[in-house]
């Protein structure tokens, strides 16, 4: 017997391509557009949200029969702004400099319309063990378009990877820079996100026709 | 050529070699017989060429200003400046040809390379727009622009800024003022600041006889920083109307611009109602400027101070403006549609345009996103236009009298009509 059932694999899978939160659902745009700009911030943030999705999406799950449905939206905040404040603590005792790079968009995990989307439409009704599948399968998928921007991105914007010059030093012109290339700064600006996932976008929905909505 | 048309016809290469067909000949296609055909001479590719034929003399002033700027930047002003002499040389005019004739040549090749691409993939028919796209790209770029920013910036307007939408004609923004824009925000370095307006100050040139680097900074450049004598100093009124100062390649003449542009209206290309209230609009926030100066609101330490007392109707003369209101803000397809619609879009172009000149703290320049920015607010005019006029119209309908059987019926049809 495979590891998990093949309903299960879909709950990993599904989110990562055909129903990306973000490329599909166009949801937390705002965090995509706000962290990008390099490829560290982005993996961090995907990281933190992978984990306050997988940990949330179990609590709620548990708690799915005891909370009265009135407030279900206060008890959902209140589990999300917990598991917000535990990565914010933990990127700032050890990673300092990284947790002011992202300052509040750490915070704004709460407000990200993909959290409380997944407590609302799946933990709430589903078990414990397909509510934490589906908690990492669409963090993944939200990290996973992150990084891609975040790649192009800090790759064009600022010739490094990870904080690492690829492309060369731009101050004393080595590498590319010897030619005469330059780093392109549009691409540290957030507008240059929404056109970096509108092509994402374009691209998937142009490989997969089915994805195109009717008008 | 027009059996291999033929021969071609349903491949996959047909759009391509279908645009190289018409580029050269005219169609072989003719109206069936029978039946009634409206032929109007004036198809999109005449139309385009028509701009074409209005930008050809502000490129050939270009091309002499580019080589004059750069002579005098290092020799100085001529004393007793003659047109023959100074202005119209061989010298300046191969400057022209080595720094602005290969800017024509990538933006045109690019384009078209990536016009071609889309119309291969999408199957249809090459698309003419980009023939104007193409002439007006080199004509507002910075002269040492380097070629290959060029080219990713035309691949991202044209594809980001009209192929996404469908292609020419469903395009929001003008793709040559989405390009320049790319280049100014992607690589402000070399669009902006007092060393890319004249050719070779960015290399490090030097004046004659000095060690000094020669400097190409514009009078708008001058007077953000407040230094109005020294632009006095160089250059006359009559030196801004007919275009004897660094800028872009080719926004300089006011004159000829004016030119194209009575010629524009004279073929009925573009509307003069976007040029004129363009320019009411511009020269009304010159003068709510200059009044906030008479008026003593503003203190002559102000950053804003220089470019504020600048007389309102200088504005016209340097800078942009006269390019952007004549050939860029009358593009028939992302400007306003209505005749109402587009008093106020041309009124705000020029409004914008002078206020974002004044209060842009790094580049004393505005037209392109104010231009950028009405674009996207046209179709909100004209919506709102239509609804007026709508509801005017119902109006009257209801103070007419019409026979009660047929009231109903009517207001629906002319709602059907008007919406």
């Amino acid at each position: 017997m495979a590891l998990l059932s093949k309903k299960d694999t879909n709950l990993i899978l599904d989110p990562l391509a055909d129903n990306n939160p973000i490329t599909i659902q166009v949801l937390g745009i705002c965090s995509a557009l706000a962290i990008t700009a390099e490829l560290k911030a982005s993996l961090v943030m995907a990281v933190s949200v992978i984990f306050v999705m997988g940990v949330g999406n179990v609590v709620i799950s548990l708690m799915r029969n005891i909370i009265p449905s009135k407030i279900r939206i206060i008890a959902q905040l209140i589990v999300v702004a917990t598991l917000v404040i535990v990565v914010d603590q933990v990127l700032k005792a050890y990673q300092y400099e990284l947790s002011k790079t992202l300052s509040v968009f750490v915070g704004l995990i709460i407000t990200n319309c993909i959290i409380m989307g997944r407590f609302e439409a799946f933990a709430l009704g589903n078990g414990v063990w397909r509510s934490f599948l589906d908690g990492i399968g669409n963090a993944l998928g939200y990290g996973v378009i992150l990084i891609i921007i975040g790649f192009f991105r800090e790759l064009l914007g600022s010739g490094t990877l990870f904080g690492i010059q690829v492309l060369g030093d731009p101050i004393a012109k080595t590498g590319l820079y010897a030619i005469g290339y330059e780093n392109n700064g549009f691409m540290i600006i957030p507008p240059a996100a929404l056109i970096v996932v509108g092509i994402i976008i374009w691209v998937q929905r142009s490989r997969n026709p089915a994805l195109v909505e009717e008008n | 050529m027009h059996e291999l048309k033929m021969k071609y016809q349903g491949k996959k290469m047909a759009p391509a070699f279908n645009a190289f067909h018409t580029f050269l000949f005219s169609p072989n296609e003719t109206t069936h017989a029978g039946g009634t055909h409206v032929k109007g001479a004036d198809d999109l590719k005449r139309t385009m060429n028509t701009v074409i034929m209005a930008l050809i003399p502000v490129l050939i002033f270009s091309m002499f200003n580019a080589g004059y700027q750069h002579y005098s930047a290092i020799n100085g002003f001529p004393e007793n400046f003659s047109v023959m002499e100074h202005f119209l040389t061989w010298d300046n005019f191969w400057i022209g040809i080595v720094k602005v004739l290969p800017l024509v040549v990538v933006s045109y090749g690019v384009g078209l390379l990536v016009e071609f691409i889309f119309a291969v993939i999408k199957g249809h028919e090459v698309e003419e727009g980009y023939l104007v796209t193409g002439m007006l790209v080199p004509l507002i770029m910075p002269i040492d622009t380097p070629l290959w920013m060029l080219s990713v910036a035309v691949v991202f307007g044209v594809v980001i800024g009209k192929e996404v939408f469908g292609g020419t004609g469903m395009n929001i923004l003008n793709p040559a003022l989405t390009i320049r824009a790319f280049l100014f925000f992607a690589y402000p370095t070399w669009m902006s600041g007092d060393k890319v307006w004249v050719h070779g100050a960015k290399d490090g040139v030097t004046q004659a006889g000095s060690v000094d680097a020669i400097s190409g900074e514009t009078i708008l450049g001058y007077l953000a920083q407040g230094n109005e004598a020294a632009y006095q100093a160089k250059y006359s009124l009559s030196d801004m109307f007919f275009g004897f100062i660094p800028g872009s390649v080719g926004e300089t003449s006011t004159f000829l611009i004016l030119l194209g542009g009575l010629f524009l209206i004279f073929t009925k290309i573009a509307s003069w109602r976007i040029m004129v209230s363009a320019v009411i609009g511009s020269l009304a926030m010159g003068l709510i400027f200059n009044g906030i100066v008479d008026a003593g609101w503003i203190a002559e330490y102000s950053k804003f101070y220089g470019l504020m007392q600048f007389d309102f109707w200088k504005h016209l003369l340097v800078g942009g403006l006269a390019f952007g209101i004549v050939y860029m803000a009358t593009d028939p397809v992302t400007g306003s549609q209505t005749n109402r619609g587009k008093w106020i879009y041309g009124f705000f172009i020029g409004f914008m345009s002078v206020m974002i000149r004044v209060f842009n703290p790094g580049y004393p320049e505005g037209v392109f996103l104010a231009i950028l920015l009405m674009n996207v607010f046209a179709p909100t005019i004209d919506h709102y236009v239509i609804r007026g006029n709508v509801k005017r119209r119902m109006k009257r309908l209801k103070n007419a009298v019409v026979l009660p059987k047929d009231s109903d019926s009517a207001a629906k049809e002319l709602k059907a009509e008007t919406v």
